[in-house]
């Protein structure tokens, strides 16, 4: 029976996950000392290092972190592909990557190590929501350079329940997986599961009758009304999960069994909150961007890489026992990165995009909507003289193109309408490139 | 030989046909025929009007884009199997249509056939060698006062 407050036992994977925060602060100031001196072998800390002189003896206390450079995704771009390593390159066991402005992704790499523990983050929250070793866990995550899939899979391979890795898509078979093989856990991003439900209804099965009882969602922002409508829909408990692949994938927090915030993994991150114009952090509980560096990284160890993501930190006491930091839902970005599907896109690279069938970049706009579970985009394109043609199959021709463009670029299927010039709204002669209205941050 | 046919892009929505036909209209400029290539989302309307430079004119000052496509216009009789017979020509000639369409005179019995071809140089002179008749520029606006 859980403890009041807690929705299922409260358990515990990692007993680091409950030291003291003096033990904690300890640990993380010598990882930190151990970090400065691993990253002196990557060229764009060095410099950093040498110019400010900055040494494993500069680190004093946990605040010198400030004294460290930020790194940002345009760092870890100009320095593509593994210009951040920190190892020989032999040391490396996987190399994953997320979403690149150009079309290329941008690569992060892990040795051994560095999957042992990020598999032991991910098996942390699966088990604090709930994973059992005797449950069966169907992963409807891409496989492949998206971190989603295989970080969870080892999570999960780590706790010992069984996994049926169904990878994303054919949500028709993934319902007769589970209505087959009747999987406890599913773990996808959380439109997904909405689809899922949407699917069992279209074949005449009450989705709440399925065997799921847990789900752990991650992969794209979601709001508290979501949950309500998982929950509801699929009859499960739906837990929330934060990572990003830049330090390490999924396992950077998760929620435990009180569900009031995700529990920062501060024994392998350090993780700041900052205004993302003036840098400074903000006061604790108000919103900011994240910055985290990654205390035990080896492959490609970030420092005080900026998230984008929006988010609150905040430190009451939790019923669980953790005594972490925990971070609020992710409210926003302060770029103007979009999560499709669970995919990154920037507009630049629907920019990019546009530039490679028409030479030059004509006004567009990205609409993003959530029509039944699942975000379509649209991108409307405005015609140019240059590019229209009186031939109807060109003009079908040039919208198949934009499109393919697009996929190739972007990763994601877009509807391509072509509209009349001036016809998208300009706000003080700039074009507004995005008009979002999923309603994804809660207002 | 060739006549001067005004394409316009237009969105697949109510009212976007009537704008630019009302913008030259209010020119006084009257229109010889036109043809719409539609999709569900955007539609393609051709135009030939006898002063095509000012239609062009006004239409792209009002924001259209517009291009010009040279076009053939042929006359046959207007009977049944007019229009077969000049299929009949191009085919046997291995000349692709990229499109066309056909209106009828008001008066006299001709139904005028527009061509769109690729390349219109060569279609001319397979349909001349057939005997079929070209209507050019001055002949076809001609027939309007």
């Amino acid at each position: 029976m859980p403890q009041s407050g807690l929705l299922v036992e409260n358990r515990i994977f990692d007993p680091a996950e409950t030291l003291s925060r003096p033990d904690l602060a300890a640990l993380q100031l010598a990882r930190l000392r151990d970090l400065v001196e691993r990253v002196a072998h990557v060229h764009f800390y060095r410099d950093h290092f040498t110019l400010h002189d900055i040494t494993r003896r500069s680190i004093r206390t946990l605040d010198d972190l400030r004294r460290l450079p930020f790194t940002t995704k345009d760092d870890l771009r100009r320095h593509q592909p593994l210009g951040f390593l920190a190892v020989p390159r032999k040391d490396l066991a996987r190399i994953h990557g997320s979403s690149g402005t150009t079309g290329r992704p941008t690569f992060v790499a892990y040795t051994p190590d560095d999957l042992r523990i990020w598999s032991g983050l991910c098996a942390r929250f699966l088990v604090a929501g709930g994973l059992k070793p005797e449950h069966t866990v169907q992963i409807a995550f891409g496989y492949g350079l998206f971190t989603g899939g295989f970080g969870l899979h080892y999570g999960v391979e780590l706790v010992g329940a069984a996994i049926i890795p169904a990878a994303s898509g054919n949500t028709r078979r993934q319902l007769d997986i589970i209505h087959d093989l009747q999987p406890e856990v599913l773990i996808c991003t959380p439109s997904y599961a909405l689809t899922i439900a949407d699917a069992a209804r279209d074949a005449g099965l009450d989705p709440r009758a399925l065997s799921l009882r847990y789900g752990h969602f991650g992969g794209e922002p979601w709001t508290e009304d979501m949950r309500r409508e998982i929950e509801e829909q699929l009859d499960i408990l739906a837990f929330n999960n934060y990572g990003l692949s830049e330090v390490i994938g999924p396992g950077v927090s998760g929620e435990c069994a009180a569900r009031n915030g995700m529990h920062l993994q501060e024994d392998h991150f350090l993780v700041e909150c900052i205004d993302p114009e003036t840098l400074a952090p903000v006061a604790e509980g108000e919103s900011g961007e994240l910055v985290i560096t990654t205390l035990t990284r080896q492959a490609m160890p970030m420092i005080r890489y900026r998230t984008r993501d929006i988010a609150r930190i905040y430190r009451e006491p939790c019923p669980c026992g953790r005594n972490t930091l925990r971070m609020s839902r992710v409210a926003g970005r302060s770029d103007d990165m979009l999560i499709i599907r669970g995919v990154n896109v920037f507009p630049s690279q629907i920019e990019e995009a546009l530039l490679r069938v028409d030479g030059t970049t004509p006004h567009y706009l990205i609409e993003v909507s959530r029509p039944g579970t699942l975000d379509q985009v649209t991108v409307k394109v405005e015609i140019r003289p240059e590019s229209f043609s009186d031939r109807m199959d060109r003009m079908q021709a040039l919208r198949e193109r934009i499109a393919r463009e697009i996929h190739t670029v972007a990763g994601i299927r877009a509807e391509v309408e072509l509209v009349e010039p001036r016809s998208i709204e300009r706000f003080a002669g700039k074009a507004k490139r995005v008009m979002d209205k999923r309603g994804l941050t809660e207002a | 030989m060739k006549l001067q046919q005004l394409s316009l892009f237009l969105e697949n929505r109510p009212g976007r046909l009537g704008a630019p036909l009302e913008a030259i209209a209010a020119e006084g400029i009257n229109l010889m025929t036109l043809s719409l290539a539609d999709t569900a989302q955007f539609g393609i309307l051709r135009l030939i009007v006898r002063e095509w430079e000012r239609a062009k004119q006004v239409l792209e000052h009002a924001g259209w884009v517009v291009n010009l496509t040279e076009v053939v216009a042929v006359d046959v009789p207007d009977r049944p199997g007019g229009l077969a017979e000049v299929l009949r020509v191009l085919e046997s000639a291995g000349l692709n249509i990229e499109y066309m369409y056909a209106f009828s005179l008001r008066r006299g019995d001709k139904a005028i056939l527009i061509f769109r071809f690729e390349d219109p140089d060569p279609a001319i002179d397979v349909l001349k060698t057939a005997g079929l008749h070209i209507v050019d520029a001055e002949e076809l606006f001609s027939h309007f006062p």
